[in-house]
């Protein structure tokens, strides 16, 4: 569904992503890993249409997608959250997913002036639209809070909340599970499990805790110094001696994600 | 002050204080709801005024027009004539934020003041353009009835824009602009939008100013009473309340008119400098209100939700 094609990208003399390829299939969750540095981020920001690569391309479904600016991904139906979560902090719970779906009669002033029963009508059933959502994630009883207001793991759910606000059918998540507690963390990955098997969303996620990345993902791709160094499920990377050097820790047998996290 | 003189006098500062609260309403509009940080409030103020009144003033020889057209048309061209000049302001200066939009903005509106202080082909100059009418043959009493039709007009508009999913991306915006645009909101639309909107505002201000005080020369769109009092009725009243923004002209325009009244009573050394003395006690006003009430007298509200009753 997304393809990446030879992206490189340097910042100054360091080169941050080098001819890097891969696949993020239809339907797949698929998981990107690699140490602090190893380009991810870099990457993902290209994906996301927040930075351009200086040669490659991002494909979506096959149509060129490179360097489109966020908002124009969104209506091509990808979508994205952020490592830090971007909650619009003076809105309420519910504001925040009302603002999201795309093609609202009420975004045109004009409009709003001139019928606004209709632009009532309407928002009512986004109202309703929301009201799903927040159930959906177990958090509809925040409904009326200021998002600032939230904890950073509620945060995280509300990113992911938004997404589900869209027809978007492929969404990039930007380590979902940094500063989210346990039971939290539980919650956030049923949510997507149910999202990717229930409603066929395919999902492209950065990740530092294993042990969420294990749940999830499949394949999972390993970065390091900007290239890509092996793909595949997560048991097999586990026994990858390149993979264990560069990331996971050599000369631990067991649980991996203790180390690696 | 006998009470017909009270009343005349009623009339004549409650006429300015409307017009001041459409502009307010306007300035809301761009900060308080978009964050748009516009000192250049005079500028948009004087397009307005400059078009009626050389639509609607008689023929003179010294300019172009006047075209001698009625006070609706002249008001109408004020909106409509602000509309390219908001527009490529709003462009210029769409990727600036905060403190460099408000050098950009007060930089254009000096621009704007002096192009009509020079091109007297166009605005007479310094000598201002006289004899621009009120409607229908009102008088002030009458002319108030009209500005209040405006002042609610311009509230409705606002308040509804406010309320409309429009208006919840403006919020988004200000909020946050990354999540708006992942989001799938195009900013810059929406920003110019805002933009262009509270700026006609403005200029219906500046028009309904012209045709309330029957003449314009470039001295009435100095920062001071163009753009600094309409921030500092914004301010006081509650940035992001469209009723705080008109309580704000009310209150500031009182205060304002009353430091007038005293400059008679000041001691006699500060004789001389009575309207720099204004204009320190509003900037203490001002930096009271930021201090003990940043929110203003009336705080922002949320919107409410469609069906819910507020």
């Amino acid at each position: 569904m997304i393809e990446i094609e030879r992206i490189s990208r340097a910042f100054g003399g360091l080169q941050a992503v080098r001819s890097v390829s891969f696949t993020v299939a239809e339907g797949s969750v698929t998981g990107l890993i690699g140490p602090n540095g190893a380009g991810k981020s870099t990457l993902f920001s290209i994906i996301a249409g927040a930075l351009a690569p200086d040669s490659g391309a991002v494909r979506l479904r096959g149509e060129d997608i490179t360097g489109l600016p966020t908002h124009q991904l969104f209506h091509k139906g990808l979508v994205r959250t952020f490592q830090i979560p971007h909650e619009f902090s003076r809105m309420t719970v519910r504001e925040n997913l009302m603002v999201v779906p795309a093609r609202q009669r009420g975004e045109n002033l004009i409009q709003s002036w001139l019928r606004w029963p209709r632009v009532v009508a309407e928002d009512r059933a986004i109202l309703r639209q929301a009201d799903e959502v927040l159930d959906f994630l177990e958090i509809g009883h925040l409904r009326n809070e200021l998002a600032g207001n939230l904890s950073g793991g509620q945060k995280k759910l509300l990113d992911l909340g938004r997404t589900m606000m869209t027809d978007a059918k492929a969404v990039l998540l930007d380590e979902p599970g940094a500063g989210v507690n346990r039971t939290l963390l539980g919650k956030l990955a049923d949510a997507i499990e149910r999202l990717n098997r229930e409603r066929g969303y395919t999902f492209c996620v950065i990740e530092h805790d294993m042990d969420l990345i294990a749940r999830l993902c499949d394949p999972v791709m390993v970065m390091a110094n900007g290239e890509l160094i092996a793909e595949g499920d997560m048991a097999t990377l586990r026994r990858n001696p390149q993979v264990r050097e560069a990331y996971l820790g050599t000369g631990v047998s067991g649980n991996a994600g203790e180390v690696a996290s | 002050m006998d009470m017909a003189g009270l009343s005349a006098y009623a009339v004549f500062f409650l006429s300015l204080v409307g017009i001041y609260a459409i502009m307010a309403l306007g300035l809301n509009m761009q900060w308080g709801m978009t964050g748009q940080f516009n000192i250049g409030i005079a500028g948009f103020f004087a397009v307005g005024a400059y078009t009626t009144a050389i639509l609607t003033s008689a023929p003179a020889e010294s300019r172009v027009g006047g075209f001698d057209l009625p006070f609706l048309v002249g008001l109408a061209g004020s909106v409509i004539a602000c509309i390219p000049v908001a527009w490529l302001v709003g462009r210029i200066t769409a990727r600036l934020r905060t403190d460099y939009l408000a050098i950009a903005t007060i930089g254009i509106a000096e621009i704007i003041r002096l192009f009509f202080v020079n091109e007297s082909w166009l605005s007479n100059g310094t000598r201002g353009i006289p004899g621009i009418e009120k409607p229908f043959g009102l008088g002030n009493n009458g002319y108030l009835l009209i500005i209040i039709a405006f002042v609610a007009l311009a509230w409705l508009l606002v308040e509804i824009a406010r309320r409309s999913p429009w208006g919840r991306v403006l919020r988004a915006i200000r909020d946050n602009e990354p999540a708006t645009a992942a989001a799938g909101k195009d900013i810059a639309r929406f920003r110019l939008q805002a933009f262009i909107t509270g700026s006609c505002l403005m200029a219906l201000g500046g028009g309904l100013y012209a045709h309330f005080v029957g003449f314009v020369s470039p001295e009435a769109f100095r920062p001071l009473y163009g753009t600094f009092l309409v921030w500092v009725m914004l301010i006081a009243g509650g940035s992001g309340n469209n009723l705080g923004a008109m309580l704000g002209a009310l209150v500031v325009w009182l205060i304002w008119s009353s430091t007038e009244m005293i400059a008679g009573l000041v001691p006699t050394a500060l004789i001389g400098s009575e309207s720099a003395f204004r204009v320190f006690l509003i900037g203490v006003l001002l930096q009271i209100i930021l201090v003990s009430r940043p929110q203003g007298l009336l705080p922002e509200k949320r919107p409410p939700m469609p069906g819910e009753k507020r």
